[in-house]
């Protein structure tokens, strides 16, 4: 094994180059736990789907809308991320508000499809209640909270931005927050698909 | 210790670098909030001896129910209080009890205390890391234990009880508060407890992980690093898996006891009235559940078998046999405990053929278990065995890894199981094979590294009457109860008395319960020896096991970056001992080849050598 390792002396252990930012990977880590969370619950849907006494309902049409603004958020996001690469710092802070915007706009959006549930008769507990209908409150409950936790960490990238200290020289933590809106925004993505598909 | 000097060597980016420059660190940041891993570690080894000693008297408490059913326990009455009703113990107590008893020593003494306590310690010091890749994630991650063992605890004093409905939650027991009065407000605080358990597990895993791929030191290939980190390594991704999806039950459960959903519950009826639930599905509980909950056997019992793989290597003064094979079960190991879990559930009307499946599944699990037991047995074949206490607990580990093995082979038949699903022989299984192995590799764990730890040595004497007592006294605890399983009698129930049947196995559980308290009371010798020696052991030289890992290579009391001055390179995996014509019978992993020409194999050359 020793020899497969090729060690450059030059290089002290101290400075020896990672194979990825042990930040990053640890961020890579946790949406690994989000995704197993999700896949539970997705899971859970399908096998309780499968035993019957499923109530069919149709999905609030402002869905539709919602996903479309937060793959617009995504857009704005990268956007965000290249003007960073190039130290266009005004462009950054334009994108990340535009972002952080579109992101809150998405929240709110979900409530609003909450709400249209209720007026269908689609409840989340109680007499008049089916677990299709939780389910549904539970995957965009759930998802929403990841998602501030998201316009969370944009807020913070936002006020850094302000601060003059996201540039080409200090990318870590926009790249993280990039990827783990990539991540919610996918998320979403597959969430809504598995309701079409499935309800 | 030069701590400027380290913040300017460590490749550790910590945001908080900046404290450890020359200011002195506050006896709170030192101690309570501290991001020095080693006493993370130590902190999760006190609160895991606390839980230990906790989770033990209440199985001894249940254990005089069991084996003395006719005796008064108005003696008990001033420390439970109106739970003893005219000398008896009250019967959902008994249940709370083997409740709290269940999830106190799975979760929080053999998951925290033992993955807590040596994945922390261990993982920096043996991959040559200033420390973990997040100082204060770490920190957090023990808080949230914390925070979880106060809740538990605080559960344990309701006037209500804490959760009864076993530590498998399984609705409807769990989720109405009908059922038992323990699922009221103790199951609820069951589950937030165990929602911030969850937190800390997975903060801890993932520190673990990054830590490990992230931060090993130069020349520490992966097939190079002992195999407790590999041990460590494994059971941090294994959690990483599952503890979301018990996550993702317990949500579901939250919300069907305290958000009227129905994802659980279907059609109950509670004294001829219908409750609001329609439309739900326990079994589906079943299967979240054991998606943790098998998984959770291996992440009990894969640190405990990386222990033990370090300290047989080490006092057999031979190399681990099969170190590829060894890394090989464990990844096939964690592999199939995710594919397995419905074998906990055979009875629950699930289609026989889908049984079939689980079952062969779980068979397979045999096959690495087996080669890891082998291992084990062929190291210790022909070595110059040393038997210090860690010695003895590492073998007293393969042999109840062995003798609790076999029995899962016959638990894992579907047709078996149905005579003996929740029976003692269930109970005999897992605390034999999951809960004392995991137990005595734990306890192996802290007579080896103890020297590390605190810079002082164990006593060997009260370290082997621990041992042997332990030993013989568990198997005399656990072997009688499969028979009373073969015969039928199942787990959690109150009485033995209660039936015919069972009335012939009064003379056998009471003395299960004799072996039960001795077994218990010895372990305070273990508790006096470990605090005693804390103060007043003898003084440790820098090796005393003579072992090759780098953990041995830093000072006698390290201070917080673990070495002074750089790193060591390692240059050799972690088993060179007894290499023919080497002069000692060890080589620690920092000694280049260049310095041992006269043992180095035709092929071991350092890479250093080609250096341009």
């Amino acid at each position: 094994m020793g020899q497969t390792i090729k060690i450059d002396d030059n290089l002290a252990s101290s400075n020896r180059p990672l194979s990825m930012h042990p930040k990053k990977f640890a961020l890579w880590l946790f949406m690994v736990t989000i995704v197993m969370i999700f896949g539970a619950l997705t899971s859970a849907y399908i096998v309780r789907k499968a035993d019957g006494n499923w109530l069919e309902f149709e999905l609030p049409l402002v869905l539709w809308v919602n996903s479309i603004i937060i793959l617009l958020s995504s857009a704005t996001i990268q956007w965000a991320y290249f003007a960073a690469k190039k130290d266009e710092l005004n462009q950054v802070k334009m994108a990340m508000t535009i972002t952080f915007i579109l992101g809150s706009l998405f929240v709110i959006g979900q409530y609003y499809a909450w709400s249209e549930l209720v007026r269908m008769g689609v409840f989340f507990g109680g007499n008049t209640s089916n677990p299709s209908g939780s389910f549904v409150y539970v995957l965009t409950g759930l998802h929403a909270l990841h998602l501030i936790s998201g316009i969370i960490f944009i807020l913070i990238i936002l006020v850094a931005s302000f601060r003059y200290k996201v540039h080409s020289k200090n990318l870590v933590k926009i790249e993280m927050c990039v990827s783990y809106w990539h991540f919610l925004d996918f998320l979403w993505i597959y969430l809504f698909g598995f309701l079409i598909l499935y309800n | 210790m030069d701590l400027a000097h380290i913040s300017t060597d460590s490749h550790i980016n910590h945001s908080h670098d900046h404290d450890h420059d020359h200011e002195e660190l506050s006896w709170i940041q030192k101690y309570i909030f501290s991001e020095d891993h080693k006493v993370i570690a130590k902190q999760y080894l006190f609160m895991g001896i606390m839980w230990a000693i906790f989770g033990g008297a209440m199985s001894l408490i249940f254990r005089l129910q069991l084996g003395f059913p006719n005796a008064s326990m108005d003696w008990l009455q001033p420390l439970l209080g109106d739970w003893i009703k005219e000398g008896k113990l009250d019967p959902e107590f008994y249940l709370a009890l083997v409740t709290m008893h269940g999830t106190i020593m799975v979760f929080f003494v053999l998951t925290a205390g033992l993955s807590g306590t040596f994945s922390n310690f261990l993982i920096p010091l043996q991959i040559g890391a200033r420390d973990m890749a997040s100082g204060f994630l770490n920190m957090l991650s023990f808080w949230f234990f914390g925070l979880s063992s106060i809740i538990m605890m605080v559960s344990i004093f309701l006037e209500t009880g804490p959760a009864s409905g076993g530590w498998v939650i399984y609705p409807p027991l769990s989720a109405l508060p009908q059922a038992v009065t323990g699922s009221g407000l103790g199951m609820t605080l069951w589950l937030t407890s165990m929602a911030f358990f969850i937190v800390s597990s997975l903060l801890g895993g993932i520190n673990y992980i990054t830590t490990i791929i992230n931060l090993r030191t130069k020349g520490m290939s992966f097939f190079r690093m002992p195999l407790t980190i590999w041990a460590f390594f494994i059971t941090a991704v294994i959690g990483l898996l599952s503890f979301p999806v018990l996550f993702a039950a317990a949500l579901l459960l939250i919300f069907d006891r305290s958000f009227g959903t129905s994802f659980f519950l279907s059609d109950i009826y509670i004294a001829g009235e219908a409750l609001q639930h329609t439309g739900g599905s326990p079994v589906l509980f079943q299967h979240l559940f054991w998606f943790l909950g098998h998984p959770e056997v291996y992440i009990v019992l894969l640190p405990a078998l990386g222990i033990t793989s370090e300290i047989i290597a080490t006092n057999s003064r031979k190399p681990i046999f099969g170190y590829k094979a060894m890394i090989l079960s464990m990844l096939a190991i964690a592999f199939l405990s995710f594919i397995v879990w419905a074998h906990h559930m055979f009875v629950t009307g699930m289609n026989p053929f889908l049984g079939t499946i689980f079952m062969f599944l779980t068979l397979i699990i045999a096959v690495p278990s087996a080669v890891k037991a082998f291992n084990y047995i062929t190291t210790l074949w022909r070595g110059n065995i040393i038997f210090t206490p860690a010695m003895l607990f590492s073998i007293g580990l393969v042999s109840f890894f062995i003798s609790g093995g076999l029995t899962g082979i016959i638990l894992g038949n579907a047709a078996a199981d149905i005579q003996l699903h929740d029976t003692y022989f269930v109970v005999a299984h897992f605390h034999l094979v999951m809960g004392s192995a995991s137990f005595f590799g734990m306890l192996a764990g802290v007579y080896h590294w103890f020297p590390k730890m605190f810079g002082r040595m164990l006593d060997d004497t009260l370290g082997y009457i621990h041992f042997w007592i332990s030993f013989v006294g568990i198997y005399m605890v656990f072997f009688p109860l499969h028979y009373i399983g073969i015969a039928g009698f199942p787990r959690r129930y109150y009485s033995f008395t209660g039936f015919d049947f069972t009335r012939s196995f009064t003379d056998l559980n009471t003395f299960v319960s004799i072996a039960a308290i001795i077994t218990f009371t010895a372990q305070f010798i273990f508790v006096f020896n470990f605090i005693y020696s804390i103060f007043k052991g003898r003084k440790a030289n820098s090796n005393p096991w003579k072992s090759n890992t780098l953990e041995w290579t830093t000072p006698i009391h390290p201070g917080h970056g673990n070495w002074v001055g750089e790193i060591p390179t390692v240059y050799r995996w972690s088993y060179d001992y007894s290499k023919p014509g080497a002069s000692e019978d060890f080589i620690p992993q920092n000694v280049p080849y260049a310095h041992t020409p006269e043992s180095n194999l035709p092929n071991e050359v350092d890479p250093v050598a080609h250096k341009h």
